[in-house]
């Protein structure tokens, strides 16, 4: 009975873990460059491939990819902002959700090409197998490891961006990139920079859920819906609301998988028209 | 206008400026001197805050030249502009209101040498440091106001535009910007002011410049002001 119910607690830390790494990304960017990118979750995909390929293709282990992945990915993100996105900027940002989600369909549709859409598995590292019975529950390792490594990075990126002058430059260009820029910051590059570094964060949880989930061209868009609906009720562009809310609805997915299964998939988005009909700026949310 | 060349400032010669398909300068031709204070007089919509937008690069389409310290800025992005020594205070102040007053003040980088100290600014605006940690957004206008002015005294710009900096304050208030204002101009900082509030910029300048539509109609030295007032306040509409 608890057993159970932890292990479902458990697999919702986990997916929330995910939405936490996820909607960081995409908060940030939404925040400081005006664009729904939904091309977030083909970059968290490109991730798990990029880690998938270099271990299958070339023999390049986890621990590499965990950086060199997130790394190819964010520099692909800053040629698509300088190249595509930038051309955009002024009007309307529909037209960069259409361009980023046009993107996205054609990576997915190239991978389906190329791989097919049946999941490749990647091997847990050697050194996170193993599971740990801590009493009321079996803890595998490779699991606590995730959870721990996206607190870690969603922490340490809240704290730059609420505690040094590189994030209260981030915060300022959320609010008035033009005032910004007025005083001397290069806001075009700034916007370049970050996001490659959202399309980096996707990139990073893809390499991480490689071992979790199965790394197949339509992982990104199965998990994008959700994350899309922990930015809105999180509050658009809030960084903190971003993260805890990603934790938050990972737990709550679980329980109800636990108490009532029937209904797991569809409460995320009960909670989201809860949210937007009390509070729609959402619950971390700035009224604009 | 006497001075040598080698003193000009800020030479803006046949500028215009769009807003997307309205073109609001037309032609703006003037020139600041190191040290000197000058205005922008005109009714609302004569292009006196798009004129100093333009100077910035933060207008749409521009041309003609805008020289600064001799070097020509109308191709460059706005924060290499910035970085020649500029500073801006815009009409509707610019504070960041997520950010603390201390984090807006300290947030602009240097654009030149020699800027002030925050010891030296919160001496000069005692309220900003009783406020220091409160958020931008929860400041009163006047408080917002002196923010807006200090944070671009810390970069070492040498050159700053005013846009109407005593609009909606009280007298008080008013004064207090009067007496800063001053002091900056005797501290050696070169000034272009755009205001609304005559009696607040008269005492201040060293000359003014008249705008009507997108154009400098004249220009009018401190000297000559008091003879041409009723001119003037027919011609402001006030």
């Amino acid at each position: 009975m608890t057993q159970a119910l932890f292990g479902q607690l458990l697999v919702g830390l986990i997916n929330g873990s995910f939405y936490a790494l996820l909607s960081l990304g995409l908060a940030i960017i939404f925040g400081l460059l005006d664009v729904v990118n939904f091309a977030h979750g083909a970059q968290y995909m490109l991730g798990a491939y990029l880690a998938w390929m270099g271990l299958t293709w070339l023999g390049i282990g986890y621990w590499v990819a965990l950086f060199a992945a997130p790394a190819a990915v964010g520099i692909l993100g800053m040629a698509v902002e300088r190249l595509l996105l930038r051309r955009l900027r002024g009007l309307d940002n529909l037209y960069g959700l259409l361009l980023t989600f046009g993107l996205a369909l054609a990576v997915e549709g190239l991978f389906r090409q190329g791989f097919g859409i049946s999941g490749n598995s990647y091997p847990v590292p050697a050194q996170l197998t193993g599971a740990k019975n801590l009493g009321f529950m079996v803890l595998p390792i490779y699991r606590a490891w995730v959870v721990v490594a996206s607190l870690v990075v969603c922490f340490s990126s809240w704290l730059v961006i609420e505690k040094t002058r590189l994030g209260a430059y981030l915060r300022a260009g959320t609010e008035n990139p033009r005032m910004l820029q007025a005083f001397g910051v290069n806001v075009p590059l700034m916007f370049t920079v970050t996001y490659g570094f959202g399309a980096a964060l996707a990139a990073f949880a893809g390499v991480m859920a490689a071992p979790v989930y199965q790394v197949t061209p339509t992982m990104g868009s199965q998990v994008i819906i959700v994350v899309f609906a922990v930015v809105v009720i999180g509050g658009m562009g809030s960084i903190l609301g971003a993260i805890v809310t990603g934790l938050g609805l990972g737990l709550l997915e679980g329980a109800a998988k636990f108490f009532w299964p029937e209904i797991s998939g569809t409460v995320v988005f009960i909670a989201m028209a809860l949210v937007l009909l009390l509070r729609p700026a959402g619950l971390f949310g700035r009224q604009r | 206008m006497s001075d040598g060349a080698s003193t000009e400032i800020l030479r803006v010669s046949g500028l215009h400026a769009f807003y997307g398909e309205s073109h609001i300068l037309h032609g703006v031709d003037f020139s600041v001197s190191k040290g000197e204070l000058v205005t922008l007089l005109g009714r609302n919509g004569s292009g006196r805050t798009t004129t100093l937008k333009a100077i910035l690069g933060l207008t749409g389409k521009r041309t003609g030249s805008v020289l600064l310290n001799g070097r020509e800025t109308i191709a460059m992005p706005t924060h290499r502009i910035a970085h020649l020594g500029l500073g801006w205070c815009p009409e509707e102040r610019g504070i960041f209101a997520s950010l603390s007053a201390e984090e807006n003040l300290l947030l602009p980088p240097a654009v030149g040498s020699g800027g002030m100290s925050v010891a030296e600014i919160y001496e000069m605006f005692p309220n900003l440091a009783e406020r220091r940690r409160s958020p931008g957004g929860r400041l009163s206008g006047g408080e917002q106001q002196m923010l807006a002015l200090a944070r671009i005294l810390r970069t070492g710009a040498r050159l700053l535009l005013l846009d109407e900096i005593t609009e909606g304050l009280a007298p008080v208030i008013v004064q207090a910007l009067g007496k800063a204002v001053a002091s900056l101009k005797a501290r050696g900082f070169t000034i272009v002011l755009v205001e609304q509030n005559f009696r607040f910029a008269a005492p201040l300048a060293d000359r003014h410049y008249l705008l009507e539509h997108g154009r400098i109609i004249d220009q009018i030295p401190a000297g000559a002001l008091g003879a041409r007032e009723p001119e003037l306040q027919r011609f402001l509409g006030v």
